[in-house]
């Protein structure tokens, strides 16, 4: 496992997420006013980008359909999937944030397989999907 | 036989009370006389009437199938001149002369007319009837000056419902203290302040001598020399008892006819109820001593006498929208009293608390009566405060701003106005099926007085009917309890600039993908652009302005005002597509180019290439007009639609709207751009623009409707500028014109945009303008990021080595 340096705390704005790469893998880096989180950059539905996503307390929502996906466990909140992203441990040196990652682990990214449950249609909530909708 | 009773009084009291006789069963041949020609309706919404909120059907208690179904003879604008105690008759000013058994004198009170000359003039009116208040709508013009005088809680009334009509006026009022009766001198000044922010100005300390004029009104003048033009002059200095029946009845009678605590006059066979009594020296003039009056009078006049009326604490609420103030219990310090005070100048609330011996006495809000009710509460009950001394301005903590209705004792009045308790609305729920606040309405009455405790019925409803359903308005999500209409006055009320703070202080803190950006956007267009942005709380595309495609990417339509492009324009973007390996360039079904699959660190360069302004395709805004070629071209265009169209765009474009904005404008009916389709059109005909409203031609089709008939470009432009800002003010967040036309109806957006007053009209257009000053072309972010990692993706600070 390595800690590294990957960026400012000030390169983060309040209760906005980035993304960042390291080691080959996309990672979705937040600033929760306490504390910073860091979850893999894909969100298990359709591998939308977490980091553009809305913080909701300790959850991110994803842009493209809604799902809400847990900051501290990288479970999926809503819909009730199995489903979750992998989590990165943070700490904070010198107001640089570290995300601590194995460099010899996957390339790929978290619980995939458990994706075979999700459903293949659109996403839960036709509502918020006319955000993603410009037509 | 039946015994015949005969009610004097067809208002609140005396109905309500025959309302209670029914309920120990038909023992009366009742006859109800009423001086007005209407059937019952709910006077303390009068004002409201006057202001327009209301129509007049909206405030009917009870229609004319109410009396015939229950037998009731009802003799509608007939006045009783006299009653002969003896004879036991009364005679009517129609010379019908009724005989009764048991008389029943509901007969209220009438304005005070205090002795100022000229009071006869044209001009001068009163404000306590339907037919006064019809007076007042017909004589109130924009711009036309009114002096209310009287500063009570009616004058005070009046005068926002006419200026709501758009008239220029002035409150003056004989006193220092606006509202003496109800407010300390303290509260009266966060009043005056209150209803000047609003417009309405207020001169107190004033006794008016005279109104001036020849036969109509054309000024008042007052005791110090001064004048004041005025075309309209309401007297609303106070009430007085209307006793003269009973003493014709030979009754005891002081200030109102005296009762006592079982509702008894000085004859048995004569009882009284309402604003015309006296009951233990005070005489009321609100409506929950009336209704708990009838309640014993009714237990009384059937035989079954033995509750007893003891008085009412009186608690008053000024309905005026944004103008909060409640006031219970005593005004004045007496001996050895506590006086708890909170106040805050700049949020302009003001809370006064008179305690003594650990019990509450008196209580006064201004600027936010939120928590009048656990006030009340305590009033009514004399709880003992001791224990909740360092939480008597505040809810307790974890009480949430006493909307924990699971920890509202049974015992607390939910509906002050109409005495109705959480119990009595349980029982409701429970014992008839209540599920809905209209069900609840109908059942107990809650909720139909002066309307300010409905969200507290629904909080109820909610928490214990099993098939709760709400009528039609809808939280906003459930990380904010409060409709959007809630909310916008909330934020407009408690000057909340940002999502956080309305977060924090009256939702869980957080918030979401759903409250979030509604909540940026009303924070935007209340304060016309004046709030504190806040990119967390707002959808990617609203970071990035661009919008977001299933890949990540985004797509960018730059703004082609009127689709009316050059040759120069074409070879820029065909440049950028190129250069940037833009996978698709697409012309989409509203007249726009659009770049398909631009990276999010590309977009400050791809806009700087294009050199155009952002066409606000991914958001919730002003879409480009679409236009048909108009007269230049067309052999067939009557209106220059292309200009017309560029023109409308450049007035709104840039701002921000509840939902997106289509429009376009057309040179003749044969509608080539679909203006009758679209959220705005500008139909151009022979000398003259129709300009419709509402359209859609997405998931449902919608003709739009006509909302005025203009004769210039300019009135057909101002038009549509005006319904713009309507929309943006009073439609919810994500709700498109066709369903808020739906909802509203075209009639009421028509009279509050295009037909309201001169006054309504130019305010609208001044927030428009001055959100519009505001607003400029997000795309200009590309020069000045809100955030130097706005559209990066951050690379790590070190490379690493596997």
């Amino acid at each position: 496992m390595k800690w590294i340096r990957v960026a400012h705390v000030h390169d983060i704005p309040l209760r906005e997420g980035r993304a960042v790469e390291v080691l080959g893998r996309e990672i979705a880096l937040f600033n929760l006013g306490d504390r910073f989180v860091a979850v893999e950059n894909r969100c298990p539905h359709r591998g939308g980008p977490l980091s553009d996503g809305i913080v909701s307390g300790g959850m991110v929502v994803c842009p493209l359909h809604s799902w809400k996906v847990c900051l501290s466990t990288g479970a999926v909140n809503k819909p009730q999937a199995e489903a979750c992203v992998e989590t990165y441990p943070t700490r904070i040196e010198d107001g640089v944030v570290l995300v601590q990652v194995d460099p010899a682990g996957p390339a790929g990214y978290g619980n995939q397989l458990t994706m075979t449950a999700m459903p293949q249609t659109s996403g839960p909530n036709e509502a918020q999907m006319s955000n993603a909708v410009a037509l | 036989m039946t015994e015949r009773l005969t009610v004097v009084g067809n208002g609140m009291a005396g109905v309500a009370c025959v309302d209670e006789i029914l309920k120990h069963g038909p023992k009366f041949e009742i006859t109800i006389f009423g001086d007005e020609t209407q059937v019952n309706y709910n006077r303390i919404l009068l004002s409201s009437v006057l202001a327009g909120e209301k129509e007049e059907d909206d405030i009917t208690l009870n229609g004319l199938d109410w009396y015939e179904q229950r037998g009731i003879g009802l003799r509608l604008g007939v006045r009783i001149v006299d009653v002969d105690a003896r004879a036991k008759t009364v005679l009517g000013d129609d010379g019908s002369v009724t005989v009764f058994d048991k008389l029943l004198l509901a007969t209220g009170s009438a304005p005070f007319m205090p002795l100022i000359k000229g009071a006869d003039k044209q001009g001068v009116f009163t404000f306590r009837t339907l037919d006064d208040t019809r007076k007042l709508i017909e004589i109130a013009r924009s711009g036309r000056k009114a002096v209310v005088i009287g500063g009570g809680l009616l004058g005070l009334e009046a005068a926002r419902g006419l200026q709501a009509r758009g008239c220029d006026v002035t409150v003056v009022h004989l006193m220092d203290t606006l509202m003496n009766a109800q407010l300390d001198s303290t509260g009266g000044v966060y009043l005056k302040e209150r209803m000047e922010s609003l417009g309405v100005r207020v001169l107190t300390g004033k006794r008016t001598q005279a109104f001036l004029g020849n036969g109509t009104v054309e000024g008042v003048k007052f005791s110090d020399g001064e004048t004041l033009s005025a075309k309209i002059v309401v007297i609303a200095a106070g009430i007085i008892p209307n006793v003269e029946l009973g003493r014709k009845a030979g009754l005891k009678v002081n200030r109102g006819i005296v009762v006592n605590d079982h509702m008894e006059t000085s004859d048995p066979d004569i009882f009284a109820v309402g604003e015309c009594v006296e009951h233990r020296g005070a005489v009321y003039g609100l409506v929950a001593p009336l209704l708990e009056q009838g309640k014993v009078l009714a237990a009384t006049i059937t035989g079954n006498k033995g509750p007893r009326y003891e008085g009412t604490i009186p608690a008053s609420k000024l309905k005026i929208m944004g103008v909060d103030v409640f006031s219970a219990g005593r005004v004045t310090e007496t001996e050895k009293c506590e006086i708890v005070r909170y106040e805050d100048p700049s949020l302009g609330v003001y809370k006064r608390l008179m305690v003594k011996d650990g019990k509450l006495e008196g209580v006064v809000l201004v600027g936010d009566a939120g928590d009048s009710h656990r006030y009340a509460d305590w009033l009514r009950s004399g709880a003992d405060l001791s224990s909740r001394r360092r939480s008597l301005l505040f809810p307790e903590p974890g009480a949430d701003r006493g909307l924990d209705v699971a920890a509202m004792p049974d015992h607390e009045t939910v509906c002050g106005c109409m005495g109705v308790t959480k119990a009595a609305v349980i029982a409701a729920i429970h014992g008839k099926g209540v599920n809905t606040l209209t069900q609840l309405k109908e059942c107990t009455r809650a909720s139909t007085g002066c309307g300010s405790c409905a969200h507290l019925c629904e909080q109820i409803l909610k928490a214990v009917a099993p098939g709760f359903e709400e009528d039609q308005k809808k939280a906003l999500c459930t990380c904010l309890p409060f409709t959007q209409e809630n909310l916008r006055d909330i934020i407009r009320s408690q000057r909340l600039t940002s999502v956080q703070q309305i977060l924090e202080i009256y939702g869980n803190g957080h918030g979401c993908e759903v409250c979030k950006p509604a909540l940026s956007y009303l924070v935007d267009v209340i304060w016309c652009g004046e709030h504190e942005e806040d990119r967390s709380a707002r959808f990617i595309n609203d970071r990035v302005h661009a919008n977001i495609q299933r890949d990540g990417t985004f797509s960018v339509v730059p703004r082609i005002r009127g689709g009316v492009t050059s040759p120069d324009e074409l070879r820029r973007i065909a440049d950028v597509a190129e250069k940037y390996h833009v996978p698709m360039v697409k012309i989409t079904g509203s007249q726009r180019i659009d770049l398909l699959g631009v990276k999010k660190s590309d977009l400050p360069k791809v806009w700087a290439d294009l050199g155009m302004p952002s066409g606000q395709a991914y958001t919730k805004g002003v879409r480009m007009v679409k236009t048909c070629v108009g007269t230049d071209f067309c052999r067939f265009g009557t209106q220059d639609s292309t200009s017309a169209g560029i023109e409308l765009e450049r007035r709104l474009e840039h701002l921000y709207t509840p939902h997106k904005v289509k429009m376009a404008a057309v040179g003749c009916p044969r509608n080539c751009a679909e203006a009758t389709v679209k959220d705005i059109g500008l139909i151009g005909q022979e000398g003259s623009w129709q300009v419709v409203v509402g359209g859609a031609a997405g998931k449902k089709v919608r003709k739009a409707d006509l909302l005025i008939t203009a004769e210039t470009t300019e009135e057909a432009l101002e038009a549509a500028e005006i319904f713009f800002q309507y929309y943006r003010e009073n439609a919810n967040y994500l709700e498109r014109t066709y369903d808020f036309i739906e909802r509203l109806g075209i009639e009421k957006v028509r009279k509050q945009t295009v037909y309201a007053p001169e006054p309504a009209r130019k305010a609208l257009l001044d927030r428009l303008r001055k959100s519009k000053a505001l607003a400029q072309d997000a795309w200009l972010e590309r020069e000045n990021p809100v955030h130097p990692t706005q559209f990066v993706n951050i690379q790590p600070m070190e490379a690493v080595i596997v």
